[in-house]
């Protein structure tokens, strides 16, 4: 071995800001999808290293379900100004009123889904052709076929049977107009990457990463947190719980994990540890699926 | 620790669904409830055996909806190495997707059936890994427990094989029997086979060199954007951002920009937005500066001066075509490489290559989609590249349709 070598955390790194530097290349108006998550801050990290000292050739655009957790939007706003760079937020709130949009109902309604609605507004408001997120490859099944630049057509839809061959670390960003590219910097990282790579980076994330206390339900071997947007039962019961959250998305559909993790060496011991994926895990508006688990649990499966 | 990147090929019987499984699982890199979702899917259940294909098999229900199988791409960890699978489908109508996998891959596992030897899927899979200047080979001659463990079996397997081999130009190729339904030389060494005197596959994979797959002799640099932040307090700041796909760059090295020949010397190398460093090396995504104050944009490449790559606009491709609609010789197309895009034309098609005989069918009509076509394109600027023999990451191109916009087909300029 010489001494030209990468760790693979550097080359996957150097893929990142390859990827980063393409989309800043390639297209007129790109937007850089920030939810507040540990991934879109390993994100925000990346464009750091691709552009500065210049500016980023993009803003930051968060479509803010209004069911977020508020920890993770101080911390967006916190991020934002330290780095001086622009951030878009559109409310799905707004959208909802103005489209005369009909909620989920339920005891965990979510709007995951209505914020397409925001989002393909945003895209359309300010005329991104390309969108850039913080999705990998090794959350889920479909994901492991995703391009590193995803086509969408006018709806934002992803059509797997038109997917273009993607070769060499040359991207096709080339579009119709009303179409729309999304592109994954970090397709390649795993979950336990990019833990390790925070590590590495001393990367700065928000205090719900961290084990706290907080008031949960628990719902079929999960922990929710207790909010307005959940509705909470009589038979509900609720309890104070020394927890940290895996994946931060809307307060009504993340579970937390009981941990006593509180530096980053925890987190990725307790990564290192777990038996369950981070979907498996967090997700909980994955319902027929979770609830079957849940079942076969109980019948003594561990 | 580093990455390997491999592509496993064999045609669905070969049982390479269940050797990325069987890797995933024995490897620990499969969660309880990813194991639960499949234990609950399989079959034969009352067997007590799990079906480790279907832990790749998100593809399975989408080819029962009639959708194109196409590469998906998998991930797992020792500690030694981070490993990305990209795993396609074997089909002679899948060859587009083997060559996509392929390009991105250090490594090819080509699965052989020992009941079945070397056949014809073998041939093709292994014509496209010479075609695609794979680094390196293993041979995998997998089910050797429906072979009662025969070391006779095997040995003519691989003394086939290695005719094979010989003839295509591949030299660097590993055999390995194992049997990945039982586990049988994947992570540990098999008792099965006292014969054998080889490491396990995982092993082989841990301990394969990777280092020899990137080049550091022939310095290019393709620009991808300039840094010019036109602040007051850098208002002559004027960085050239890029990955260093081959070679080293050190400060005050001379340098020839491409294709205008400009020249120049390195004023200064930045990493990590902006962190001055006196060398750099691929594949570091970095920040260059040049001494004089000359035209580089988005799509040059800059190069060390003593070993400069191809300036053309006529190319030799060997080409595979991975469009429905046929490629016609007259059409026009984007040709892009690494950070620069032209407009090009298929001049002719010379000859189409059977990937069954490699016999060649001179001057065809037009080549229809997986077809791997001999061309000639010109291109209308001046294009910069290696041949791809000797330097991959500067001699793969794409054609791109500039009516649908879709990636029509893989160049390996030659």
């Amino acid at each position: 071995m010489n001494n030209y070598h990468l760790d693979y955390l550097d080359e996957l790194e150097s893929e990142s800001i390859h990827i980063f530097r393409e989309v800043a290349g390639q297209f007129e108006k790109p937007a850089l999808l920030f939810s507040g998550g540990k991934d879109s801050i390993t994100l925000v990290h990346l464009a750091l290293k691709a552009f500065r000292p210049g500016k980023f050739p993009f803003p930051l655009v968060h479509i803010d379900t209004g069911h977020n957790f508020p920890e993770a939007l101080q911390f967006r706003d916190h991020l934002a100004e330290q780095i001086g760079e622009k951030l878009i937020v559109r409310h799905v709130e707004d959208t909802i009123k103005a489209k005369r949009l009909t909620e989920q109902k339920g005891k965990f309604a979510s709007r995951n889904q209505l914020q397409t609605y925001t989002l393909l507004d945003t895209i359309e408001e300010f005329g991104f052709d390309v969108c850039i997120g913080g999705a990998r490859r090794d959350e889920e099944k479909a994901r492991a076929k995703e391009r590193i630049f995803s086509v969408r057509d006018e709806f934002g839809q992803w059509d797997p049977k038109r997917q273009r061959p993607e070769l060499w670390n040359t991207y096709n960003g080339k579009i119709h107009k009303g179409e729309n590219v999304r592109a994954f910097p970090i397709s390649n990282w795993t979950e336990l990457d990019v833990w390790n790579y925070i590590r590495r980076e001393k990367i700065e994330l928000p205090s719900i990463y961290f084990a706290h206390d907080r008031e949960v339900l628990e719902y079929e071997g999960q922990y929710v947190a207790i909010s307005d947007f959940i509705r909470i039962d009589e038979t509900d019961i609720i309890v104070q719980k020394k927890v940290r959250y895996r994946t931060v998305g809307d307060m009504t559909c993340t579970a937390a994990v009981a941990s006593n993790a509180s530096t980053i060496e925890d987190i990725i011991s307790e990564i290192i540890a777990t038996k369950t994926s981070e979907r498996g895990e967090t997700r909980i508006d994955d319902k027929v699926s979770e609830a079957a688990m849940e079942d076969r649990k109980k019948n003594g499966y561990f | 620790m580093d990455i390997l990147r491999f592509i496993t090929a064999g045609s669905v019987d070969d049982g390479k669904s269940t050797l990325i499984g069987r890797l995933l699982y024995d490897s620990k890199n499969i969660m309880v409830d990813q194991l639960e979702a499949i234990e609950k899917q399989t079959k034969n259940r009352a067997e007590g055996d799990i079906d480790l294909a279907l832990l790749t098999d998100g593809l399975r229900a989408e080819r029962e909806q009639g959708i194109t199988i196409d590469v998906a791409y998998k991930y797992f960890t020792t500690p030694k190495r981070k490993f990305i699978i990209a795993d396609a489908p074997g089909h002679i109508q899948y060859t587009r997707n083997m060559v996509t996998g392929a390009s991105n891959s250090d490594l090819i596992i080509i699965l052989i059936d020992a009941r079945n030897g070397v056949a014809e899927q073998t041939r093709r899979h292994s014509i496209i890994a010479s075609l695609l200047n794979m680094p390196q080979v293993i041979v995998a001659v997998n089910k050797m427990d429906l072979v009662d463990y025969s070391q006779d079996v095997y040995n003519n397997i691989v003394i086939e094989y290695a005719k094979l081999a010989r003839a295509l130009g591949l030299n660097e190729v590993t055999y390995i029997p194992i049997s990945a339904l039982k586990g049988d030389n994947i992570v540990e060494r098999s008792a099965e086979f006292q014969w054998y005197e080889g490491q396990s596959l995982l092993h082989l994979l841990e301990n394969v060199e990777v280092e020899k797959v990137i080049n550091l002799d022939k310095a290019r640099f393709p620009v991808q954007y300039v840094i010019r932040p036109q602040t007051e307090a850098l208002h002559d700041y004027r960085g050239y951002a890029g990955k260093i796909i081959s070679g080293i760059y050190r400060k005050g090295d001379a340098i020839t920009v491409l294709p205008s020949g400009a020249t120049s010397r390195i004023k200064a190398i930045e990493t990590d937005g902006g962190r001055p460093v006196d060398e750099a090396f691929a594949t570091q995504s970095i920040v260059l500066h040049l001494e004089e104050d000359i035209d580089v944009s988005r799509g040059d490449v800059i190069v060390l001066n003593n070993d400069l790559p191809q300036t053309a606009q006529e190319l030799e491709v060997l080409l595979c075509w991975m469009d429905s609609k046929p490629l016609i010789p007259g059409n026009k197309y984007l040709l892009q490489i690494n950070s620069t895009s032209v407009r090009s034309v298929v001049k002719e098609i010379a000859y189409r290559m059977d990937v069954n005989s490699l016999e060649k069918n001179y001057a065809p009509a037009q080549a229809e989609l997986n077809d791997i076509v001999k061309v000639v394109i010109k291109t209308a600027l001046p294009v910069v590249y290696d041949s791809y023999k000797d330097l991959r990451v500067n001699g793969g191109a794409i054609l791109i349709d500039e009516t649908s916009n879709v990636t029509v087909g893989a160049c390996m300029i030659q």
